[in-house]
């Protein structure tokens, strides 16, 4: 298969890049590991005027935590966020970074670009909602922070502009009491995401959930937040019954397609068990990090 | 149409070309510089037939423009031999029968290589996980994952390898 043709530019830095974006406004998609752009280019569901390559672009793959939170910047490749020692202990992190694709998909592909990419079964999405990420997107006027929330509009849809470079995503710092878990149902290793959930909790001293966060992917035309189940958590001491409720609840809120994958109502019982999975392993990270 | 001129290292030797920025490097590397060894299985970024090593990493070279590759150093099959005398990898999926139809072989040594280099000794779980996005559907994996423990110095050649429990496939019962 063979992409359209396209012009090919490759910006020394980001102002560059951004001044390109400006002068070809809705000509030109950014290329950034490519393992989500080049196969949508070979079957021509993307014909970009124009590539603009970040490779030279430097600065945006840093991971470092500050006082406020943990910053993962856009061209972090899966594998790089999967082994930083930060990452080590952002459990819902590791677990997506180290389950992506394969390993060669994990070497070259970027947090942002697949965040940009948005399809509506990849893996960041429900991470990123289940933690209240922000997205950081740089325009010709300046910086913007989104809410993950916010973000994910439609399929392969999002809140960035045209004229914008994605260039971080910022997590809350993992607090004491907090833990994080991401669990998926693949037909085989390295295939897109039958159904993935992304769960947070955070416990107090007495065990009781404070905080609930559920995202979940390739189940509806864009991963969402189960703020159902999120509310099912709220203020509930953790057990079976209690993640059984939130797995209904995010189930209900599902809107998956029958397809190779599954029938519409396997793929709702799934979402409802593996959000049990997710939050059983969750709340024992949680009750580890005390 | 505007084409990109691009230097790349391939196995050592600096190689140029004029090419067009949607030119697939896998296609550069076949139909350019004529190095067919590696190959092109599913084209969807699935079967890793296409592996290759960029600057280190292993990559699918279906899924990277050449353009991209533009001043990196590139590893392919060719480039594994030292003459005559075959890689430890190639030489243990000879002695392992790792190969049978031999499409996928290329990839899967390309993949095995960069596996080693990151890990002098993996376990089976990581020889699996390793080679997990390179598909074989002739040998089941078996005599693969025997190559790997061969080449990493984990099995001698002709030696049965211990089959664990997780891999027999049980009989279908009769219907």
């Amino acid at each position: 298969m063979i992409p359209a043709q396209f012009d090919y530019v490759r910006p020394a830095d980001l102002d560059e890049a951004l001044k390109i974006l400006t002068e070809r406004e809705g000509e030109a998609k950014l290329l950034a590991g490519g393992y989500s752009l080049i196969p949508l280019l070979k079957l021509r569901m993307a014909q970009p005027g124009l590539l603009v390559d970040l490779r030279d672009v430097t600065g945006l793959d840093g991971i470092v935590e500050t006082d406020d939170d943990l910053r993962i910047g856009a061209k972090a490749t899966h594998r790089q966020i999967h082994e930083n020692p930060i990452i080590q202990r952002y459990p819902l992190l590791h677990d997506v970074s180290g389950g992506i694709g394969d390993p060669q998909v994990r070497n070259w592909g970027t947090i942002g670009g697949s965040v940009a990419h948005a399809d509506p079964a990849s893996d960041w999405p429900a991470a990123l909602l289940a933690a209240n990420a922000k997205v950081v997107c740089r325009g010709p006027t300046g910086e913007r922070v989104v809410a993950a929330r916010e973000f994910f509009l439609d399929t392969f849809t999002t809140a960035i502009e045209p004229t914008e470079v994605l260039t971080e995503i910022r997590f809350g710092r993992r607090p004491r009491g907090m833990g994080g878990a991401y669990t998926k149902l693949e037909r085989r290793v390295g295939d897109f995401a039958t159904a993935g959930i992304a769960a947070i909790v955070l416990l107090d001293d007495g065990g009781t959930i404070t905080m609930a966060g559920m995202g979940v992917t390739g189940v509806s035309p864009s991963p969402y937040a189960a703020t159902d189940a999120e509310a099912a958590l709220q203020g509930q001491r953790p057990s079976e019954a209690v993640f059984r409720a939130a797995g209904g609840a995010a189930a209900a809120k599902s809107e998956p397609a029958s397809d190779t994958r599954g029938p519409v109502d396997y793929k709702r019982a799934m979402v409802a068990e593996l959000a049990v999975r997710s939050l059983r392993t969750a709340v024992e990270r949680a009750l580890a990090n005390n | 149409m505007t084409t990109q001129h691009i230097s790349v290292t391939v196995n050592g030797e600096v190689r140029e070309a004029d090419v067009e920025p949607r030119l697939l490097l896998v296609h550069l590397l076949r139909d350019v510089f004529l190095l067919t060894g590696t190959h092109i299985g599913c084209d969807t970024s699935n079967c890793g037939a296409c592996t290759i090593h960029v600057n280190g990493q292993s990559a699918k070279s279906c899924t990277m423009l050449a353009v991209q590759a533009d001043g990196a150093e590139i590893k392919t099959i060719e480039g594994m031999a030292d003459g005559a005398t075959l890689h430890a990898l190639q030489q243990a999926f000879w002695d392992q029968h790792g190969l049978q139809c031999g499409f996928c072989t290329p990839g899967m040594i390309m993949q095995a290589a960069w596996l080693l280099d990151q890990n002098e000794k993996p376990n089976e779980a990581e020889i699996r996980e390793g080679i997990s996005g390179n598909l074989c559907r002739c040998t089941g994996y078996v005599n693969i994952v025997k190559a790997i423990q061969q080449a990493s110095g984990q099995l001698e050649a002709g030696e049965a390898a211990p089959v664990e429990a997780a891999e027999t496939v049980e009989a279908a019962p009769a219907s």
